[in-house]
């Protein structure tokens, strides 16, 4: 296992990232916080696109302090765009030899095109590749570099599901062929458990957690606060408008109605919950007011006060934050593994 | 009658070697001018961009005072080169550079600016230095701002007059320029001879501005990049 070590102070435009922290670096580790928390600019400045100030250290070599910088095409990290940057006047092969070419493995070119599944797909323009084509390549590209380092920048986000679900097997084989460590930045907390064994969460340009993704997914980091409330965040899409004026919205624990009006039939919102707005049944309640009752398991239950707990529920794919008493939580006998009730009191649309 | 060309070949020697010497001085400066975050970029811009509002005789004026003999630029040169570069071909080569610098480094700049970041750093991260990383891909990329450079730095220095008249005068296979002989032709009531060579060059231009735009029109129908 590889360590990085940071030590970065920077600031511009308003905002500073200040980072003191090593990294101990093997398969997938996910860089993770909401847009604006500083995940790009880390990953930049990792890259050695941009000159923090501070140290940047990768096992024993210095790629970075007050009197060294290491340029980019030394460090031999690889980065994958959000964007697949492909060089539009190569075709994929062309792509692919560029890379290989300056990491003396020509020879490679074709087995990468197969073994990333894009025979037949050597001698094309890659602006007429598909999302998901274009991202693989970029990929193989990475990989030919011989990298010691890949940096992935959001790579799913410009996709769609379906293609998002094309490229994931990709990058676990990256992980587990290639044995090539993985630095992924991403907001999304599926791609997160899915990918990473280790996560660092980023807030405002600080460092808020470092550990086995397990545990840091289950306590605060799906979580989120917004004007001082703690909360979740859930991804749904809206359905449309039901007859009495409601808004139907779906997410992967089921359907939710709001009396808010929120986005465009068809549309992806991110919403914000917050946790004292979800309550908790072990059966399913009736003669309920509350409209939405989704059926939920227990995944942590962790302290927040002298008296109250937070229970963190998984709903299909999502999680939600319920803010309880811990004597609501011994009396349900809630604890990791337990089914239950989620009752959503209200949602509003995240702000981003 | 192939006397009476001569000029057009001093002229289309002059314009090629300009334009050459143009696209490779001139893309250091337009990459640091895309690049930079200098706080000096808008002044050395704004100097670039100087030969486009000055007319071309005070441009010249200042020259013909930096290539005299008498002075430490000309002074240099002479002792170098054992001739002046007042009344020289180099002279005018070297004059020509300055007067149409902005139409190479214009294009260049907005080509690269164009560029952005993207590429240059993939590039990077595939392993490639910077020289190697801007000859095979930042290069091929902003071929068509080389294209609008080359075209205009050729013919706004084929179309030259006021600069050379002031450091060049009109020395037959040195400085007399095909505007300099179109204008030493009507002076002399040589109509005929003026015809001869305006019409050359009104061909020449029109057809070099054909060119691009065919090239242009052809780009936009194929979908080019």
């Amino acid at each position: 296992m590889t360590v990085l070590s940071l030590k970065i102070s920077s600031q511009h435009d308003g905002f500073s990232l200040e980072i003191d922290r090593t990294i101990p670096i093997s398969g997938v580790t996910a860089l993770f916080g909401p847009s604006g928390a500083g995940k790009s600019t880390l990953l930049r400045i990792i890259a050695g696109f941009e000159r923090g100030t501070g140290c940047v250290a990768y096992g024993d070599e210095v790629w970075e302090d007050g009197r060294h910088f290491v340029p980019p095409h030394r460090r031999g990290v690889a980065t994958v765009f959000q964007t697949p940057t492909l060089f539009p006047h190569l075709d994929v092969q062309g792509n692919l030899a560029y890379a290989a070419r300056r990491a003396g493995q020509s020879g490679t070119v074709a087995a990468m095109l197969e073994r990333f599944d894009l025979t037949g797909l050597g001698a094309r323009n890659p602006l007429t590749l598909s999302g998901g084509e274009a991202q693989r390549v970029a990929l193989a590209r990475a990989l030919l570099t011989r990298p010691r380092l890949i940096l992935m920048d959001e790579p799913l986000a410009a996709l769609d599901h379906a293609r998002r679900a094309e490229i994931f097997p990709f990058i676990e084989r990256l992980r587990d062929e290639a044995q090539v460590p993985i630095l992924y930045v991403t907001h999304s907390p599926a791609e997160v458990a899915r990918l990473a064994g280790r996560m660092l969460t980023l807030r405002a340009g600080r460092v808020t957690g470092l550990g086995p993704t397990a545990e840091l997914l289950a306590v605060a980091d799906v979580s989120t606060e917004e004007s001082g409330e703690p909360g979740s965040l859930v991804t749904a899409r809206v359905v449309g408008q039901t007859g009495d004026g409601l808004t139907e919205l779906a997410f992967s624990g089921g359907a939710i109605l709001t009396p808010e009006t929120i986005g465009a039939p068809g549309s992806t919102v991110r919403l914000f919950i917050r946790a004292r707005d979800v309550m908790i049944a072990r059966d399913r309640p009736e003669g309920l007011s509350a409209l939405n009752i989704l059926p939920a398991t227990v995944y942590t239950v962790a302290n927040a006060g002298p008296a109250s707990a937070d229970v963190l529920l998984r709903c299909g794919e999502a999680r939600l934050r319920a803010r309880l008493t811990r004597r609501s939580v011994a009396a349900l006998g809630l604890e990791e593994g337990t089914g239950c009730h989620a009752i959503v009191k209200s949602v509003a649309l995240a702000r981003e | 009658m192939s006397a009476d060309l001569a000029p057009l070949w001093l002229t289309l020697r002059l314009a090629a070697l300009v334009t050459a010497l143009l696209l490779v001085l001139a893309t250091p400066l337009a990459w640091w001018l895309a690049r930079s975050r200098s706080r000096i970029v808008p002044v050395v811009e704004a100097v670039t961009a100087l030969p486009l509002v000055l007319p071309p005789t005070v441009l010249g004026f200042y020259l013909l005072l930096a290539f005299n003999p008498g002075a430490a630029l000309g002074a240099a040169w002479l002792s170098l080169s054992g001739t002046t570069l007042t009344f020289s071909f180099a002279g005018l080569v070297l004059a020509s550079l300055i007067y149409s610098l902005p139409f190479t480094v214009q294009p260049l700049q907005a080509a690269f600016t164009l560029l952005g970041r993207a590429p240059m750093e993939t590039a990077a991260s595939l392993g490639a230095r910077p020289l190697d990383a801007f000859l095979t891909v930042a290069l091929p990329l902003s071929l068509r701002g080389y294209l609008t450079a080359a075209v205009l730095t050729f013919a706004h220095t084929l179309g030259e007059f006021g600069v050379v008249l002031m450091v060049g005068g009109n020395i037959p296979g040195q400085t007399r320029v095909i505007s300099i002989a179109i204008y030493e032709k009507v002076e002399t009531l040589d109509y005929g001879g003026a015809h001869l060579l305006a019409g050359l060059l009104l061909a020449l231009s029109f057809a070099i501005l054909l060119a691009l735009y065919l090239l242009n029109a052809k780009d936009r129908r194929g979908g080019g990049r």
